[in-house]
């Protein structure tokens, strides 16, 4: 009962009336069932059935009745004339019925059903649908069945679009009416340019009206979603592209190769200067796109080296549901002949230089990128690299780090962190008419803001305008370039001010726009970057680096494809719920998640496609302090119908305990970690651990006890 | 007087008897929904649950009374003597599923029956009148989960009719082309958490359009410049929740709002403070504030929307 205010029971005499209605439609609807159920379609039965309606139209048999009354008669009637005026007294009954409710589904199902017939005048349709929508502007079904009369009559898009104008010129606070304009003009565009492109008139034209909506009425929300969305359609400066590999373009790799053992020791630049990694079964090749994406695999992606056949790589989508991802794995094998140590072999990749890499919306990925690197195979005798955990836990505390000495000679150049070629992507005249849009539509939110200063959606676009415009000058060849970092995380700070109710969407766009500045160049780096003394295990004399990210009240991860390097990742004391996006790490050993707001083992999700992972600090979360689950669905299980079967989980098969046992075998089954750290979680107890040493039989060390 | 003052506790008691009494009640408001009387008994049962009161039901009573709604087709019907149609069948199945009773249908005879509404596109129909609507599509994948027969449908094309109702603004429509609406955003993106397909959505840019429901009062709205209403506390928190943004809300203050929608004297809750009581808004009030983790309450799945307990049940309980 949507806006009928509430009545005392103390009012008899409205009671005595509401009863005799009630009776009266009892009545009716008596008649009405014996009518359906004895099949009887006579005059005064359809009639009476119409009575009904207008009383109440939601009740969808009636509906039903009526279909099978007009099926009856079309059995029987050939004649046109007749037929059509028998249709036109069910448009005549669904008129009514719209009038007592027009959000009633039956009835306007009732009315599609009647005009697919054919025999009545879409004209008259389209002249109801304009009373209709003068009545009630936002009524969906109507906009809905306007687009079904556009269809049957096959309007032409730009008349429609006109329409949509109309109403926006009407009241610019029409939502429905943006919205159609939205679908409508995507329409136009895919058929026009095969939905890449939009030319910069037809653009002009939608920014000019929709800035009359804005500085009409600046809070109002229809033209800022109109608004966001425009600017998605050309502006937005990463189309769906190759961003990062690892190991990255120009670099070099040198490999230690055991025959016996297939182990390779590889040492690689990173920020931190030379850093290495063992690999028991290949060397891993690492793909991130900036969107999920299928079909990868050696057709879509060449790889050419003398050390190798391209044909027999498999690539491994790393994403829990498969088939979509943003990163590709695949491991390179070297053969055990046919190389020569002391020697540097280069390693070609081309990506997507055919088609079948598919983006989500069904569109290929035409963006083909080109990269390679060479492979320095050194030595044949296997180092020792530590870390395996067999006698002391590694310890997690910071006293145990110190700031990593960097040779400023030995730093990596710039270009290792981002420098794909890319063939082919955009044109100089695109690039800059994106530019112009850009600083107009700054323009514009600058002056939006002189007349209201605290406009918080001027805010937040001007934010999201100079975020692009950073990224469109500076994205494709050197990342350094962030003009207007700090202004963006101003705007941030203050739209958690003037707008607290959503100060936590703008504590995550903070936290990204963070660490994005963070790791878009070596000097942001630097202070990030420690390096651990050894006492415990990991150390065997070396010394290892950190990459810690630690208390900066980070809520969301982001940035992570400039991390791909990364093999000890410390982000422990922030405030992370969630740790998507984590798994594009795939050289990652070492993890500190301790003293962030993770509530549930199934937020780990994405730790299960690290299968490098050896020690995990997840002390001083919130597991298990909270009834709901947000992150239930995000990863498969037999909630979702997915791969993992309840033989999977692992079964204490009290039901109790049931829920965590699925939640543990979500985040860590065939995972082979060493070490775990969980105190301080509201779910350790007893049963808990008994749970994770099942799941995890590699485990030596739990909250630094030994395990047998 | 600030809403804070006015913020009272959950009227458990009352809208126990609010809901038991709605059963008998037979003025007109009751009569115009007798139509639907198997989603308004789903929503009272599964409210009735929440609040740790579903033993003031004969379970008896309602099997015999849910079968009696089923057709030859396999499907049921919203009340004795109606047509079948989909809606009335996911209700049935989840009152079933609730009471532990599923075991007294033929799940393969209902499959049957959802199988045959799906049309080549992939969309469903609501019954053989053809009516298609995103709802659908839903309440098809919901049900066949729930029977743990989803495999008999095709469901790749489910999801890419479902994915191909996306809007410019990240939300989802009845038909391709529908302007975005909370109801609906929850049915699709439920059918995509429900068939492990939840890449099809874009979680920031759906997630913040979300959380722009929420007005000055607390409440949500369900499309942008509309007022708030309390069932938009389930379609808007259920969503957030399963695509991880619910904190992008104030959520105390939409806790305040709910409870400000009660009828204090007689139990139930209204759209709107001091508007009339219903069922329906009596289960999205309380579905709602259970997501918020209001003391006293069992939690509810957000996708299947039947108690937590009940869906681990079915899923993580006895093998099949």
């Amino acid at each position: 009962m949507h806006g009928r205010p509430r009545k005392s029971s103390s009012d008899g005499g409205s009671q005595e009336k509401d009863m005799a209605k009630a009776a009266g439609l009892q009545s009716l609807q008596t008649q009405f069932f014996k009518n359906h159920h004895e099949k009887i379609y006579t005059k005064e039965a359809l009639q009476l059935n119409a009575k009904l309606l207008e009383i109440n139209p939601d009740i969808y048999t009636a509906w039903n009745y009526r279909k099978l009354a007009i099926k009856q008669l079309l059995e029987s009637e050939s004649e046109s004339a007749s037929i059509k005026q028998s249709l036109d007294e069910e448009l005549r009954v669904v008129e009514r019925a719209l009038k007592r409710n027009l959000t009633s589904y039956g009835a306007w199902h009732h009315r599609k059903w009647v005009i697919n017939m054919g025999y009545s005048s879409l004209d008259h349709e389209f002249q109801l649908l304009d009373q209709l929508l003068k009545a009630d502007s936002r009524n969906f079904n109507a906009w809905n069945y306007r687009r079904f009369v556009a269809d049957m009559k096959k309007s032409r898009d730009e008349d429609e679009l006109k329409f949509t104008t109309k109403k926006i010129n009407e009241n610019f606070s029409n939502y429905s009416a943006w919205h159609n304009r939205s679908a409508i003009l995507s329409h136009m565009l895919k058929n026009k340019y095969g939905g890449i492109s939009a030319k910069e008139q037809e653009m002009t034209e939608e920014y000019e009206l929709v800035r009359q909506a804005l500085f009409t009425d600046t809070e109002d929300q229809s033209g800022w979603f109109y608004h966001l969305w425009l600017l998605g359609q050309k502006i937005a400066p990463i189309g769906p592209k190759l961003e990062m590999s690892w190991p990255c373009n120009g670099s070099q790799l040198v490999i230690d190769f055991n025959e016996q053992s297939h182990a390779y020791v590889s040492d690689f630049d990173t920020p931190f200067g030379t850093d290495h990694c063992m690999f028991s079964e290949g060397i891993p090749l690492v793909l991130h796109f900036s969107e999920p994406v299928k079909g990868v695999n050696a057709s879509t992606v060449s790889v050419n080296s003398l050390l190798l056949q391209s044909e027999s790589l498999v690539w491994r989508p790393i994403s829990p549901h498969g088939l979509q991802a943003k990163t590709w794995v695949t491991l390179l094998k070297l053969p055990s002949t046919n190389f020569r140590a002391g020697e540097t072999y280069t390693v070609q990749i081309r990506v997507a230089d055919t088609l079948g890499i598919i983006l989500l919306n069904g569109y290929n990925f035409a963006c083909p990128t080109a990269l390679n690197f060479s492979l320095d195979i050194h030595t044949m005798t296997i180092r020792s690299t530590g870390g395996n955990f067999e006698t002391v836990p590694l310890a997690w505390e910071a006293d145990f780090f110190f700031p990593l000495a960097i040779d400023e000679n030995k730093f990596p150049i710039e270009l290792h962190l981002d420098s794909l070629s890319i063939d082919g992507s955009g044109n100089q005249e695109n690039t800059r008419w994106q530019q112009e849009t850009l600083d107009r539509e700054i323009k514009v939110c600058r002056e939006l803001l002189e007349i209201e200063m605290d406009s918080k959606w001027a805010k937040l676009t001007l934010a999201r305008l100079l975020i692009a415009q950073d990224m469109l000058s500076g994205g494709s060849i050197l990342r350094n370039k962030r003009m207007h970092t700090d202004e963006v995380l101003q705007l941030f700070n203050d739209l958690i001010e003037i707008d607290p109710s959503h100060a936590e969407y703008y504590k995550d766009q903070f936290s990204l726009i963070l660490l994005d500045k963070v790791s878009s160049g070596k000097q942001n780096l630097q202070e990030y970057l420690w390096d651990s003394k050894g006492t415990g295990s990991l150390s065997n004399g070396e010394r290892n680096k950190w990459l810690r990210l630690h208390g900066l009240s980070l809520s969301r991860l982001g940035s992570l494809e400039q991390l791909l390097w990364v093999q000890r990742l410390d982000i422990s004391h922030n405030r992370l719920q969630s740790i998507d996006g984590l798994e594009a790490l795939q050289l990652l050993g070492c993890l500190n998640l301790s003293h962030n707001l993770l509530a549930n083992f199934t937020a780990l999700g994405p730790l299960r496609q690290i299968k490098t992972l050896r020690a995990l600090n997840i002390a001083d979360n919130k597991i298990g302090a909270h009834t709901v689950n947000s992150t239930r669905f995000s990863f498969p299980s037999a909630l979702n119908n997915s791969s993992i079967s309840n033989a999977d989980t692992t079964r204490d098969a009290d039901e109790e305990n049931l829920e965590i046992s699925w939640e543990i075998t979500i985040a860590f089954k065939g995972l082979h970690l060493r070490q775990l750290d969980i105190a301080g979680n509201p779910a350790n107890d007893e049963k808990c651990r008994r749970l994770l040493m099942k799941t995890l039989p590699s485990l030596k060390w739990l909250d630094g006890t030994s395990v047998n | 007087m600030s809403s804070y003052t006015r913020m009272g506790e959950l009227e458990i008691e009352k809208h126990t008897q609010f809901i038991m009494s709605v059963e008998k009640k037979k003025d007109f408001d009751s009569m115009v929904m007798e139509h639907l009387r198997m989603s308004g008994a789903y929503w009272g049962l599964t409210t009735l649950d929440l609040m740790g009161k579903l033993d003031a039901v004969n379970r008896e009573e309602v099997v015999s009374w849910v079968l009696q709604c089923q057709h030859d087709c396999g499907g049921f019907s919203g009340n004795v003597g109606h047509d079948p149609h989909i809606l009335y069948t996911l209700s049935a199945i989840q009152i079933l599923a609730l009471l532990d009773k599923l075991d007294t249908i033929d799940a393969d005879k209902i499959s049957a029956y959802i199988v045959g509404l799906q049309q080549e596109d992939g969309s469903f129909a609501g019954d053989e009148w053809g009516e298609i609507d995103t709802r659908f599509s839903y309440c098809a994948v919901c049900c066949l989960s729930i029977l743990h027969r989803l495999d008999k449908i095709d469901v790749g094309k489910a999801i890419s009719y479902v994915a191909s109702c996306k809007n410019f603004d990240g939300g989802f429509g009845c038909t391709p082309g529908g302007e975005s609406h909370a109801g609906q955003i929850f049915c699709c993106v439920s059918a995509f958490a429900i068939s492990g397909a939840l890449t099809h959505v874009d979680r920031d840019l759906l997630g913040w359009w979300l959380c722009e429901r929420q007005v000055k009062s607390g409440g949500l709205n369900g499309r942008p410049e509309k007022l708030a209403d309390v069932c938009y506390s389930w379609w808007v928190l259920s969503s957030l929740t399963i695509i991880e943004r619910v904190h992008w809300i104030d959520k105390e203050k939409l806790k305040t709002f709910i409870l400000d929608c009660q009828d204090k004297e007689h139990g139930g809750i209204s759209d709107r403070p001091d508007d009339a009581v219903d069922v329906f808004h009596t289960f999205f009030g309380i579905a709602g504030l259970s997501l918020l983790e209001y003391p006293g309450l069992k939690p509810i799945d957000p996708a299947y929307a039947l108690p937590v307990h009940v869906v681990d049940r079915l899923f993580f309980g006895q093998p099949h």
